[in-house]
């Protein structure tokens, strides 16, 4: 334990940022929060950057000459610098505001896709993907009858990189794949992944909603073509998202959405595209979540991806150690050596909603159903599962509620 | 909590009275509650003047959709089919005996759902709707 708090990471005064943590959820009841994979909370210093931006500087960005407007490109812009660098993109043009995750990934299947792909062309998948890298591939594949398959998982959790290794040899146009899936909890190879997938020829793309979140991404030295992620997984605000891109292949897609703020140039018949990544921002953005976007990547910055990594990871072995010891309990996903923050449960005989309502009553809030991966869910045959994720404000102390919770179910349904 | 998981609900869901499948049958209708992935099929056999002489449900879900389901049956035996487009949601939960909130309420109605859109569909089918 000793070794632990001389990590420096002090959870109690991380606790202390966000105000909702302190909320009697139910009456004489704390709140747990073990639902981040699905959004996380937000820190007063988020909440404020917001608050402030509309108290003294609201206006519409980019072709205003006055102060505020001038003051509100200002801070939209500098947020895409700060992001851009959080994640250490090569370039800030190449990191467009979207609005969330899947907003990204649809932005690519409808213009690199539309664009590029062609009937009968393979698109490479896996089958622990997020409904949001997986719909827009099917309605895209219906449209343009391209051919869908998928990269198989082990028993074991993790993907099936020997069937990878020959689902490639059929040279796939795109590897869609995530960093880390949302229900096993598993944290995909990457590095050597994306890599093959290019030495393939295949474009790449990855959703990285449950990654950036949690641990340290850098775009500079992954072999990404795009890469997706969400500000509200990772105490910014809801509304606004991220995607990544090659300036090589986003300077040669098509506009997604049409408007102003992504044209240089109208006349009656015709436009002329914004430069990067204007091109892909159509209409008034989300200003003030860009804000609230930039302060979280501020905030998380300042507590050090390395930190909160190290803190989650020390908590969800924790959290594997105890829930393993409940007899009729069973975790989904691989061992922690390849696992995030995410703890997908069964107990037998007993329905995930009913997991779920009963925990709700002593104030911990976990997510029961399939977590927008049904397919996943089909392959191991299981109607529904309980998942508690874990994010940089979780203490052990929370972790034995919820071990207490889970006995209390046991009884009710003795 | 004990309140909202009744006794009656707890021995409902792990005991049914109601639970399998008939066939050949005379209604049968399946569907989803897409936010949980509960599934219910229920399948009814009536007799010559259209009451339900039997009803069994299958699938998977909550104990409030298993309970309620189970329940739902029960109380159907000896109706006729117009007797069952009467039946309300109120009904649901008053043999229930409990207080739901939105995303379980949907869980509690799944059966009554899934039995109405099955009697419906016979009406259509042989033209008296």
């Amino acid at each position: 334990m000793a070794a632990k708090l001389a990590t420096g990471y002090d959870v109690n005064k991380v606790r202390k940022d966000f105000p909702v943590l302190t909320r009697e959820i139910h009456p004489g009841v704390a709140l747990t929060y073990l639902d981040s994979a699905a959004t996380s909370q937000k820190p007063n210093s988020v909440i404020e950057a917001m608050t402030a931006y509309y108290q003294d500087t609201n206006a519409n960005i980019h072709r205003g000459i006055h102060k505020l407007a001038e003051e509100a490109t200002y801070a939209y812009e500098n947020a895409r610098e700060r992001i851009a660098a959080f994640v250490n993109a090569p370039s800030t043009e190449e990191l467009i505001f979207t609005r969330n995750t899947t907003e990204s990934i649809n932005l690519v299947a409808h213009s690199w896709g539309r664009t590029f792909l062609k009937a009968d062309d393979l698109i490479l998948l896996t089958e622990m993907e997020h409904h949001s890298n997986l719909v827009p591939w099917q309605i895209l594949a219906n449209e343009l009858n391209l051919e869908l398959d998928f990269i198989p998982i082990t028993p074991e959790g993790l993907l099936d990189l020997d069937v990878y290794h020959d689902l490639l040899k059929r040279e796939p146009k795109l590897v869609g794949i995530t960093h880390m899936s949302n229900v096993l909890g598993t944290v995909n190879p990457l590095e050597k992944i994306l890599q093959d997938a290019k030495s393939a020829g295949a474009v790449t793309l990855v959703d990285g909603a449950q990654s950036v979140p949690h641990f340290r991404v850098d775009l500079s030295n992954l072999a990404a073509d795009f890469y997706a992620f969400s500000s509200h997984k990772m105490c910014g605000p809801t509304g606004i998202g991220a995607l990544f891109g090659r300036k090589e292949l986003l300077e040669k897609m098509p506009p997604f959405l049409g408007g102003g703020e992504m044209i240089k140039r109208v006349e009656l018949h015709s436009f002329k595209t914004a430069d990067l990544p204007h091109k892909f921002e159509a209409g008034t953005p989300a200003i003030a979540e860009a804000v609230g976007f930039g302060a979280a990547v501020d905030y998380l910055s300042n507590l050090g991806m390395d930190q909160i990594e190290r803190h989650e990871r020390s908590l969800t072995g924790y959290a594997i150690e105890k829930l393993t010891q409940i007899s009729d309990l069973h975790i989904l996903g691989p061992d922690i050596e390849e696992k995030g923050g995410v703890v997908s449960f069964f107990i037998e005989d007993i329905h995930a909603h009913d997991v779920a309502q009963i925990l709700d009553s002593k104030g911990i809030a976990v997510r029961a159903g399939h977590h927008c991966a049904q397919p996943l869910h089909t392959k191991y045959n299981l109607p529904a599962t309980s998942r508690a994720s874990l994010y940089l404000y979780n203490t052990r102390e929370e972790v034995d509620r919820l071990v207490d919770g889970i006995q209390k179910v046991k009884e009710i349904f003795a | 909590m004990e309140d909202f998981y009744r006794e009656l609900i707890i021995e409902r869901y792990k005991s049914p009275h109601y639970r399998g499948e008939l066939n050949p049958n005379d209604i049968s209708y399946e569907d989803d509650n897409p936010s949980c992935g509960d599934h219910i099929q229920i399948d009814v056999r009536l007799d010559e003047k259209g009451i339900v002489t039997e009803a069994l449900f299958s699938g998977e879900g909550c104990a409030i959709s298993q309970a309620s389901a189970d329940l739902l049956l029960e109380s159907i035996i000896g109706k006729s089919v117009d007797e069952i487009k009467e039946i309300s949601k109120e009904d649901i939960l008053e043999n229930l005996g409990i207080e739901l909130g939105p995303v379980r309420l949907k869980c509690a109605l799944l059966p009554l759902k899934v039995l109405k859109a099955g009697i419906y569909g016979i009406g259509d089918s042989d033209g008296s709707e």
